[in-house]
């Protein structure tokens, strides 16, 4: 006979329970399972991205009401369980009585609520479920809110508000935030990422009273006497098991409900698992060991041996952007002993703790990528001594089944390229190494190797390695992606010294573990590949992004935009005609006028998209590229032609500058602007080349933002010939395509490499000014040219590949 | 089973995908490097993302607007608990062939 099996609480813990037992032993129970709040099972620590905007409740549902119908699971939800008759083996709910043989406890826990006055004002509120969360998803624009706690919840809270727009705040007691998870130099590291994010953060900040107003919360009172006005108070202190009704029912309860090893309580037919357990003193805040709990409570339930066994936890923090990841204990001690790693301007701290050989605590910030492989390590006790002087590079430096990084170094010929700028090969560095040379300030000293510009630094260090192995200490650099060992500055150097000229070459020859890399290697390399041999190498549309592939930006519902070019800026009555027919004609819901001078046709189905781009060629319009990391736009203001203040011919100036430099690829996107003067009504100042004419010329700047970054444009040069400005433009972009790494816009190239040394190429050797025209100039005879029109001949490429409505229907 | 034609292995880019209309909606069908082909609901779970757009790389896709990698073979995305419907496909000679019964059985379903 199947016994009855009540389970009170639909939680991230019981409903793992109820999966195992109902994967291991459909049959084995008849299953009644009550929950206070008005829903099934959810992912509960999902909540964090359905705040954010990021995820929907719908998602994050772990069974639906089929599901519990499927597999004959009896619901009350809504309905609380308000006492329990152990000797009658009843369970007694809001709605009525439900018989047991065997009982389990999932009731979670309860938020702590610190009993400060005015903790029961309207809009005082924790974070724990969907109510919640929906109460602060309210929390937009012009919101203000306070959130005291400044834990795993709280941020995650914080970060979701403001992501929605809302003036957040967070007060903390401690002096540093998730003390209990990170170290002091993580949590400074986490607090500037959510600074940057707009949120306040207030450490070492103790709550006095909460204020109110008509039955509302309206601000928070600090000891210092300090008020913080708020809409909503989201208090995320932390939690406390949630015993009341076990307690009641006369069950062994400490902090939690007690449990043994197989998380039976005091009454051999009650169980009890997830964060309202106490198990060896020891209660719970995160799923993993809920899931071991689940897992042994469901072969305890069928009568097989199993115990659960406490072990060691990692933490991540869910908000986009702040990658943190802490395992183990970390805090300093006898006979312990730090590894650290600190990258400044990444961003990237690293700090393990190791002691009698073993790792016992991991902290990272920034860089997370290593993160399980070191949890394993904690876990598994492993004896680390082996591996102690490149442990902390993580399993990529450890050998073993990986593939060597310096292979790809060491195969070199001794005539190979390494230095670009000074023209040094390999044979002079190994030279050099054999003479004494055995670090890296010697090598720049004796060779000039790596003295310039700095991108082969990597690969002077690893001839460093390979030459004089456990001698010298590799500093850590950060390859591309899991795929390989290499930094994309390694990558190009090996490109351009070894010829690589084909992806499986690179694949190859650079040792990638991976067959034919992923998403952020593969676009990186075609890229690299089509710049260093424009001839030789034909560009590759599947390792492009689709936008790039496709020629049009995709749109979050999957329909496309299409922005065509409007040189400078100028448009006239045929093209706007042009515009307005093909926007009536493919239904255009949204025609835009860009912030780059020009109009964006937004929503186009993909199946559309060659046929109104032949559309709008045959009005003499041709592609914008703005979805290209290439040359996007060149604004102009009206110049000499019509403005009483105009120097020079600013608009003239910038549609030639346009149609010079249309096409091309580049490492990302490129913008331009030019004013007609000092004014600078077309925003030349923060632009990747900016030029400013002026009344001895023209005032060319380079590496401007004003993008996620904004930055004034620094002065490359100041010419007197519209040539010369043209001139140290094309090269200037030609030098970023030839050195500067995937996905870094001129300003963080030059801000690696030094506008000195730019300067030194583009502006005061000429031969080489001439060299980066040609080579521009050369790749230019292949990409200087509409895709659009390439694309609308291949209209079929753009259908489905068949449809099988009709047949499927049958 | 029954398989239904859909087109030469050509019509689909090495390392790329195209559309199929079918009655359940897109399926994306991908084809490989090694020219293995697949074919799985042209749906990301995450935001609905278009997988016949994103970039395959060994058996694997990247979708195309927030870079969820799924593995071809199982439709297990990785790092996520997530999953992509699959459906069998296969080559005879250079033809692509599709079980038409796998997917109206699971569209009834
Ligand atoms: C259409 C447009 C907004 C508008 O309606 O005005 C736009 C739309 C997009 N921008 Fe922009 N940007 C537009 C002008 C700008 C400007 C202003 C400008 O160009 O003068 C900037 C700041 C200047 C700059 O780039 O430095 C700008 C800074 C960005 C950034 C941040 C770049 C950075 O390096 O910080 C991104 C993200 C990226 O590229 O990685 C971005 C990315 C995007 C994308 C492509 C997002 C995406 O990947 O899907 C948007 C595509 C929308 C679509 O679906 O069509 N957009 N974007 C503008 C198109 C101009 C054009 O005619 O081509
Ligand atoms: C916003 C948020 C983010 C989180 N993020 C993470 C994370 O990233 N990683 C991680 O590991 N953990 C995270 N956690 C913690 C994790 O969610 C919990 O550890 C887990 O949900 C606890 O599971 P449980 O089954 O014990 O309790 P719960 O999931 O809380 O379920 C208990 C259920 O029992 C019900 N109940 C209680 N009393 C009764 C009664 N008398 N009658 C009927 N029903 C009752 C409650 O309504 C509740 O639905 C997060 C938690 C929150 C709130
Ligand atoms: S930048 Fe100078 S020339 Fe150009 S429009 Fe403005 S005021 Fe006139
Ligand atoms: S829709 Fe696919 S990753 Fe977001």
């Amino acid at each position: 006979m199947r016994q009855k099996l009540v389970i009170i609480g639909a939680g991230m813990a019981s409903g793992r329970v109820i999966e195992h037992l109902i994967e291991a032993a459909p049959d084995a129970f008849d299953i009644t399972l009550f929950n206070a709040e008005p829903r099934g099972n959810y992912n509960r620590i999902m909540l964090s991205p359905v705040l954010s905007g990021e995820k929907t409740y719908e998602e994050i549902i772990t069974h639906d009401g089929a599901w519990y119908a499927e597999n004959g699971v009896t619901c009350r939800f809504g309905e609380k369980v308000v006492a329990i008759d152990r000797q009658m083996k009843v369970v007694e709910g809001e709605n009525g009585h439900v018989p047991y043989d065997k009982l389990i406890f999932g009731t979670g826990s309860n938020p702590f609520m610190i009993p400060l006055p005015g903790h029961d004002l309207d809009g005082v509120i924790a974070y724990r479920d969907l109510e919640d969360t929906e109460r602060m998803m309210q929390m937009g624009e012009g919101r203000r809110v306070v959130v005291i706690g400044g834990g795993l919840l709280g941020l995650e809270a914080a970060a979701g508000m403001a992501a929605r727009g809302a003036d957040v705040t967070v007060v903390h007691i401690m002096g540093h935030l998730m003390e209990r998870q990170l170290d002091e130099a993580a949590g400074y590291l986490l607090k500037k990422s959510l600074e940057s994010k707009g949120i306040t953060i207030r450490l070492q900040a103790n709550s006095k009273e909460i204020l109110g107003e008509n039955g509302k919360v309206k601000a928070l009172l600090l000891e210092d006497g300090t008020e913080l006005p708020c809409d909503l108070l989201v208090m995320a202190v932390g939690i406390r098991p949630n015993v009341a009704l076990a307690q009641e029912a006369g069950l062994a309860v400490g902090k939690g409900i007690h449990v043994d090893d197989q998380l039976c309580t005091s009454d051999a037919n009650i169980f009890a698992v997830g964060e309202c357990v106490e198990h060896q003193g020891a209660i719970f805040g995160l799923v993993a060991p809920l899931y071991d709990q689940a897992k042994v409570l469901a072969l305890t339930l069928l009568g097989e041996e199993a115990g659960f066994v406490q072990k060691s936890l990692s933490t991540k923090l869910k908000v986009t952007g702040c990658d943190l990841f802490s395992a183990g204990d970390f805090a300093d001690g006898e006979g312990r002993e730090d590894i650290v790693f600190r990258d400044p301007s990444r961003g990237v701290y690293k700090r393990l703790v190791i002691q009698e050989d073993r790792l016992i605590g991991a902290v990272m910030y920034g860089d997370t990528a290593d993160g399980s492989w070191f949890f394993g390590l904690i876990k598994d006790g492993t004896d680390i001594s082996e591996m102690r002087e490149t442990l902390i590079f993580g399993p990529a430096y450890q050998g073993g089944d990986h593939a060597d990084p310096l292979s790809a170094v060491a195969a070199l010929p001794p005539e190979a390229e390494i230095c670009g700028c000074n023209g040094i090969c390999k044979s002079t560095i190994t030279d050099a190494i054999a003479n004494g040379a055995t670090d890296l300030g010697a090598i720049r000293a004796t060779t000039k190797a790596s003295a310039s510009c700095g991108t082969c630094t990597g690969l002077v260090e690893q001839l460093l390695q390979v030459s004089l192995g456990d001698d010298f200490v590799m500093p850590t650099a950060q390859p591309i992606c899991g795929c390989c060992d290499l930094t994309h500055e390694d990558v190009r150097r090996l490109i351009k010294s070894q010829e690589l000229k084909s992806q499986e070459a690179v694949w190859q020859e650079l040792g990638w573990k991976t067959r034919n890399g992923c998403h952020v290697c593969r676009p990186a390399v075609n890229f690299y590949l089509l710049a260093d041999w424009p001839l030789e190498y034909q560009d590759d549309p599947q390792s492009r992004f689709v936008n790039e592939r496709k020629h049009a930006n995709i749109q979050k519902d999957g329909t496309f935009s299409v922005v065509p070019r409007m040189w400078g800026g100028i448009t006239n009555p045929t093209e706007l005609r042009a515009i307005a027919d093909a926007a009536d004609k493919y239904n255009v819901p949204t025609v835009k006028v860009t912030g780059g001078q020009r109009i964006d046709l937004l929503g186009v189905k993909g199946e559309d998209l060659p046929y109104i781009w032949a559309d709008l060629n045959k009005a003499g319009l041709v592609s914008g590229h703005a979805y290209s990391k290439g040359l996007r736009t060149v604004k102009t203001c009206v110049g000499t032609d019509h403005c009483r203040f105009g120097t020079q011919d600013s608009t003239g100036l910038g549609i030639k500058l346009e149609q010079m430099l249309w096409g091309s690829w580049t490492p990302h996107k490129v913008k331009l602007a030019v004013s007609g003067c000092p004014r600078n009504c077309a925003e030349a100042t923060c632009k990747d080349v900016g030029v400013i004419c002026v009344d001895s010329g023209y005032q060319v700047g380079v590496a401007g933002a004003a993008g996620m970054d904004v930055k004034e444009t620094e002065r490359l040069a100041d010419v007197a010939t519209e040539q010369e400005a043209i001139d140290l433009t094309v090269a200037f972009i030609q030098l970023y395509r030839e050195n500067a790494k995937y996905l870094d816009r001129p300003y963080k190239w030059v801000a690696k490499v030094g506008l000195d040394w730019v300067k030194e190429r583009v502006v005061d050797d000429l031969d080489e000014r001439a060299r980066l025209i040609a080579a521009f100039e050369l790749s230019q005879s292949i990409y200087r040219k509409d895709p659009w029109a390439e694309h609308a001949q291949q209209a079929g490429r753009y259908q489905p590949l068949a449809d099988l409505t009709l047949e499927a229907a049958e | 089973m029954s398989w239904i034609d859909i087109g030469h292995i050509d019509d689909i880019p090495l390392r790329g995908a195209r559309k199929l209309k079918t009655a359940l909606g897109c399926i994306a069908v991908f084809r490989t490097d090694h020219d293995e082909v697949f074919a799985a609901l042209d749906r990301c779970p995450h935001k609905g993302g278009p997988l016949s757009e994103g970039i395959v790389h060994g058996a694997s896709v990247t979708c195309p607007l927030h870079n969820w990698v799924f593995d071809l073979n199982t439709g297990q995305a990785k790092d996520e608990n997530a999953q992509i419907a699959t459906y069998p496909v296969r080559i005879e000679g250079s033809r692509i062939l599709i079980d038409g019964a796998g997917i109206a059985a699971r569209s009834a379903a």
